[in-house]
């Protein structure tokens, strides 16, 4: 469990290099399709005019949004709103939600993600997400951060990875003399810790994070806002908060959703995106203003 | 407005019809308690009396010994009966349980569950009749693994169902965790979801044993032209077994073979009622783990 072995450089570099995961086709190799599309070079997303449908509801009406490289960008708006449908369209979580449909584009390094020849699985190891309430694995702390890099054949230099992604969540020193112990035993700040780290131990392109601290006190709340903050620069990092202080703190970019009624039945729609600053003190549109000012929501 | 339906200022003692409602919430109260009393009462008596009888024939030899003392090779031969059975049936129900909550189409699911709960209830002769003319009319004889094959049939709705409903207490955010590291399908299955249910599975699979432990109709057509008096292994021969020893026994006119009869009986009734004991032992461990997630 040592980080000094001599082994571990060559480890590091023996990594997956992640410029390639970035650019590579997300389609089972030999089926990539045309050149990708040209993009500004930050742009890790780029929804354009994305609708979501379970069944015959709409959840999501027209969303056209761009996700910068390295940053953190944070989804804000009331509940119902489509934060989350939006969040989960960017790595197919919602496939199998039945009745599920979406209409435009999600683009991702220019790769459109809905394209018939992507794999899913592809996507979301790319592409990875924590949740809201924490889920570990009923497995020991180790095997739970190593399982995922052990079944996509990074096997070599197991202990070093883990080792890590659990100094990466910030979850190392408090762990590292039962690391073969359940993670149930854990308190529910470090489980969602846990969840982070076993979800860098692949070294993902993209952090989805769906309101990863709502379940948590607000200590624990504190601890992984600095984690993002650590790991931002490394990762591409989108998270949905209910909290706008907390959007507040941590984001780059705020994207501000709300309910629209334009179409006859409401649904959720994109009001507008902005550096955070610019959400919160100087909002274009009245309904922003009124959301970040406590009016409503 | 009309007057009030009672006095509202009356003693609150039972008016009205209340004291006819009264006996009636009564007498279903019995009827149901002394249904429940029944039940237990059946299964007691025919514990006691097996009990009673059999503990008379029970002796170190009638364990150790083959015919005419003991019943050695029938239990030997049931364990291997039963465990040939379970190797077929065991993974192929697993499977379908896992098509049934992991993979398959939702439309085709219900369908099938149907059809589980169909094959559940399938008299245990027909299988027996169906494959005495796929096994044994082709092979010319009787043999272990015809009793095999039949009691897997019997085996495998129980274990498929089973192992459904523990697949289903498996928390769907375990799923998502998987599916949202990139890893495919069955290496979750395999490496998350399995053994999480492993207990509910083991379960499953030990009830089904205990049910086809006893099956007898089946093995008179299939497994019945065996000699008693030595151990034999061979599945494609007969091979003894105690649910049709306890048949032939019981019907011989002889006091000591119905003595064995009972003695066999006993020791049939205590494996399977210790089997079902630790199933559902192991059974509310696994539901207590899960619940603790």
């Amino acid at each position: 469990m040592s980080i000094e072995s001599t082994e571990f450089s060559q480890i590091v570099a023996a990594a997956p290099r992640r410029v390639r995961i970035q650019t590579g086709p997300l389609a089972d190799a030999g089926t990539a399709t045309g050149r990708p599309r040209e993009l500004p070079v930050e742009s890790v997303f780029e929804a354009q005019d994305v609708s979501v449908f379970y069944g015959r509801k709409q959840a999501l009406n027209g969303v056209t949004l761009r996700i910068q490289r390295s940053r953190i960008t944070a989804l804000i708006g009331p509940s119902g709103c489509g934060k989350s449908t939006f969040l989960r369209s960017l790595n197919r979580m919602n496939d199998p939600v039945p009745g599920f449909r979406l209409e435009g584009q999600v683009l991702y390094h220019g790769h459109d993600l809905y394209a018939g020849d992507v794999d899913e699985v592809e996507v979301r190891r790319r592409i990875g997400m924590v949740f809201q309430k924490p889920n570990p694995f009923p497995k020991s702390i180790y095997d739970n951060v190593a399982w995922a890099p052990r079944n996509l054949g990074l096997k070599q230099g197991l202990d070093e990875r883990v080792e890590k992604a659990l100094r990466g969540a910030a979850l190392w020193d408090e762990v590292k003399d039962r690391i073969k112990d359940s993670a149930l035993g854990l308190s529910g700040g470090q489980q969602q810790r846990l969840c982070i780290a076993r979800a860098i131990a692949i070294e993902p392109d993209v952090l989805l994070l769906d309101e990863p601290a709502s379940a948590l006190d607000p200590i624990a709340t504190a601890s992984i806002e600095d984690l993002m903050h650590s790991l931002k620069g490394r990762f591409t990092i989108v998270i949905v908060t209910h909290n706008m202080q907390q959007a507040a703190r941590v984001a780059d970019e705020t994207a501000f959703f709300g309910l629209d009624a334009a179409g006859g039945e409401p649904s959720g729609a994109l009001i507008e995106c902005a550096p955070t600053e610019t959400i919160f003190n100087t909002p274009a549109d009245p309904r922003t203003r009124d959301y970040v000012s406590g009016r409503f929501g | 407005m009309s007057a009030a339906p009672f006095d509202p200022t009356a003693p609150l003692t039972p008016s009205g019809n209340l004291r006819r409602r009264r006996l009636f919430s009564r007498f279903a109260e019995y009827g149901a308690t002394s249904a429940a009393l029944v039940a237990v009462a059946v299964l007691a008596i025919v514990v006691y009396s097996v009990a009673v009888e059999g503990a008379s024939a029970i002796s170190l030899d009638f364990l150790f010994e083959g015919a005419p003392v003991g019943i050695a090779p029938e239990l030997v031969g049931t364990a291997e009966l039963v465990a040939i059975a379970t190797v077929i049936a065991a993974p192929i129900g697993v499977l379908i349980a896992l098509y049934l909550t992991e993979f398959g189409d939702r439309r085709a699911a219900g369908p099938l569950r149907t059809t589980l709960d169909l094959m559940n209830g399938l008299p245990s002769i027909i299988i027996g009749l169906f494959i005495f003319g796929l096994i044994v009319e082709a092979t010319h004889k009787q043999s272990g693994f015809a009793g095999s094959v039949a009691l897997a049939i019997i085996m495998l709705p129980i274990i498929a169902r089973g192992t459904q409903e523990v697949l289903l207490l498996v928390p769907a955010n375990l799923r998502e965790a998987a599916d949202a590291l990139g890893v495919s399908r069955w290496r979750t299955v395999l490496g998350v979801i399995l053994p999480s249910a492993m207990g509910g599975i083991l379960t499953a699979t030990v009830l089904a044993v205990a049910r086809a432990a006893g099956e007898t109709a089946p093995l008179i057509l299939l497994d019945s032209a065996f000699d008693g008096s030595e151990v034999s292994l061979n599945p494609f021969e007969a091979v003894p077994n105690i649910p049709t020893t306890i048949f032939r026994l019981s019907e011989e006119a002889s006091p000591t073979g119905f003595a064995q009869a009972w003695g066999a009986g006993l020791v049939l009734l205590v494996f399977i009622m210790v089997s079902s004991l630790c199933a559902r032992m192991l059974l509310a461990r696994t539901r207590r783990r899960m619940a603790a997630q």
